[in-house]
């Protein structure tokens, strides 16, 4: 699998993972570790589970551009309610504001671009920064407990 | 992914089983619409019903597959659409661009 994990009960899950999509799965399934019995209802836990397959998928494609020999380096961890995750690949990086629109009718047929808009869409905080040293560091944010509460007022 | 290509009344129908993500059925996906369409078909029905899972590379290929084969002169539609990959069309309004239908018989008629 070449990837070396350290999950624990509460978290925090570090993780080096080689430039593989198999190793998506791995990491969607030790996310879902970190949210179980913290009251996440299902949709929320669908969504938080489907912006980590983006992002990963982002770093390896077009972060580490599928080379081996690079990395991505994943942090998950939950504090004071929030489930935060982070990100490093160890490519050249790229300007986030200059991604299209993928909602902009010019764009509504193009075959990609839409990963970061599915991020943002089910994330609370989404920040992209240079790394120090290279690559780009993503954080993805996501506020459990409030989210936990819609969903129960809504039931 | 499992894919099983049949006829009916003309349509050819591409049922789908399994995931549509970024290495693992996106590119599988492109190549049996391709060669459906290669194969002179111009009535595609992608049955959705069995798909557990897709991602924006999914997505992508859907979009592409709908792309070339209207540029071909042919129609594509979605059968069986799952509630969460509907609400994944759905916020990026692509839901609009496919036409989509819940009764396999309805949705073979519709070409005619």
């Amino acid at each position: 699998m070449n990837a070396s994990p350290e999950p624990s009960e509460s978290g925090p899950i570090r993780m080096s993972l080689s430039s593989r999509f198999e190793n998506i799965e791995m990491a969607q399934h030790l996310c879902g570790k970190l949210l179980d019995g913290r009251n996440v209802p299902d949709e929320t836990r669908h969504w938080i589970l489907m912006a980590v397959r983006e992002a990963l998928a982002n770093a390896i494609k077009h972060g580490n551009d599928r080379k081996l020999d690079k990395r991505v380096q994943l942090e998950m961890d939950v504090t004071d309610g929030w489930l935060e995750i982070r990100i490093r690949d160890e490519g050249a990086g790229f300007d986030p504001e200059r991604v299209d629109d993928p909602l902009a009718p010019e764009n509504r047929l193009k075959t990609s671009g839409r990963g970061i808009f599915y991020m943002k869409t089910f994330m609370d905080d989404v920040r992209f920064t240079r790394a120090e040293g290279g690559g780009t560091e993503l954080v993805l944010r996501k506020n459990l407990a409030d989210r936990s509460e819609k969903e129960e007022r809504k039931a | 992914m499992k894919t099983n290509v049949r006829e009916v009344q003309g349509v050819a129908i591409l049922d789908l089983k399994g995931k549509i993500t970024i290495g693992a059925g996106d590119v599988q996906l492109r190549e049996t619409v391709n060669s459906i369409a290669e194969g002179g078909k111009k009535s595609i029905l992608i049955n959705m019903h069995d798909v557990t899972t897709i991602d924006s590379s999914g997505i992508g290929e859907l979009v592409g597959c709908y792309t070339s084969v209207t540029n071909k002169g042919g129609k594509l539609k979605l059968l069986h659409l799952p509630p969460k990959i509907n609400d994944v069309l759905t916020v990026t309004q692509l839901i609009t661009v496919f036409d989509v239908y819940e009764n396999e018989a309805e949705a073979v008629a519709s070409f005619k």
